[in-house]
């Protein structure tokens, strides 16, 4: 399964509505890479309205997608977080700390903004 | 009353299918959001070390009443290597598989019981419980 990755301007937008499994979370930071090395983007939002549970695994391949992203310059900003999903995750002792983060799309888009002074 | 089901895990897609049997059965129970999303976390983690470590197992669901509350007890038994240092597993960020080592002392916070029966070549069984609030 593959996680579709819109182009607007200069961004990227992801909206993970699928239960991620293992397989489809490698596949989608490869993609995801890859996309923005074809595309030039500068910035990403990944919205996760949708998704209902984040485990180790999938918290450290989306930590680590933020880093990748960051090495090729592009900054990427997490969207979305349900609450009961912000609970678990402090509860598994996962911060996330240096991901930026974003109630929804819009503030997602307002803070890629800030951050790439456009 | 004790309602039991499992799911065998044998590939990395049965870890999708315990969590939503899972998450399927806290909601049946009256588990609120936030309970449902930790027991399904919960599950993950651990479908995920039997499929990581030993290969192969089981994640059962039982349904359990204890007085005047009901829980949902979820075992996760596998037949694999078995745990060298139980101690070790439970400290926070110990990992052999390059992962974030929340798995363990993760899934024990997030549930209300964990116990953790293991040897070396005799497989792992951990037994949680939640209790609906």
């Amino acid at each position: 399964m593959r996680i579709p990755i819109l182009k607007l301007h200069h961004y990227l937008l992801v909206s993970i509505q699928i239960e991620l499994d293992d397989q489809t979370a490698i596949n989608f930071q490869e993609d995801l890479l890859d996309k923005i090395h074809k595309s030039g983007a500068t910035g990403v939002v990944i919205d996760l309205t949708s998704v209902d549970m984040i485990d180790s695994f999938i918290a450290k391949v989306l930590g680590d997608v933020v880093s990748m992203s960051d090495l090729m310059g592009a900054k990427v900003v997490l969207t979305g977080i349900q609450p009961a999903v912000a609970v678990t995750l402090i509860d598994l002792g996962i911060h996330l700390q240096n991901v930026p983060t974003a109630l929804d799309l819009e503030q997602g888009l307002i803070k890629l903004r800030q951050e790439l002074e456009e | 009353m004790i309602t039991k089901s499992s799911v065998h895990i044998k590939k990395e897609w049965d870890i999708v299918g315990a969590r939503q049997m899972g998450r399927e059965l806290a909601k049946d129970l009256g588990f609120g959001t936030v309970d449902q999303a930790r027991i399904t976390t919960a599950i993950s983690e651990l479908a995920r070390n039997i499929y990581l470590y030993a290969g192969s197992g089981q994640i059962m669901f039982e349904i359990v009443e204890d007085l005047n509350k009901k829980g949902l007890k979820i075992i996760a038994v596998d037949k694999g290597p078995g745990i060298q240092d139980v101690s070790k597993v439970m400290e926070d960020g110990f990992s052999t598989s390059g992962g974030l080592g929340a798995g363990l002392p993760g899934v024990k916070r997030l549930m209300d019981y964990f116990d953790i029966d293991s040897a070396p070549d005799k497989g792992t069984v951990i037994t949680t419980i939640k209790w609906v609030r």
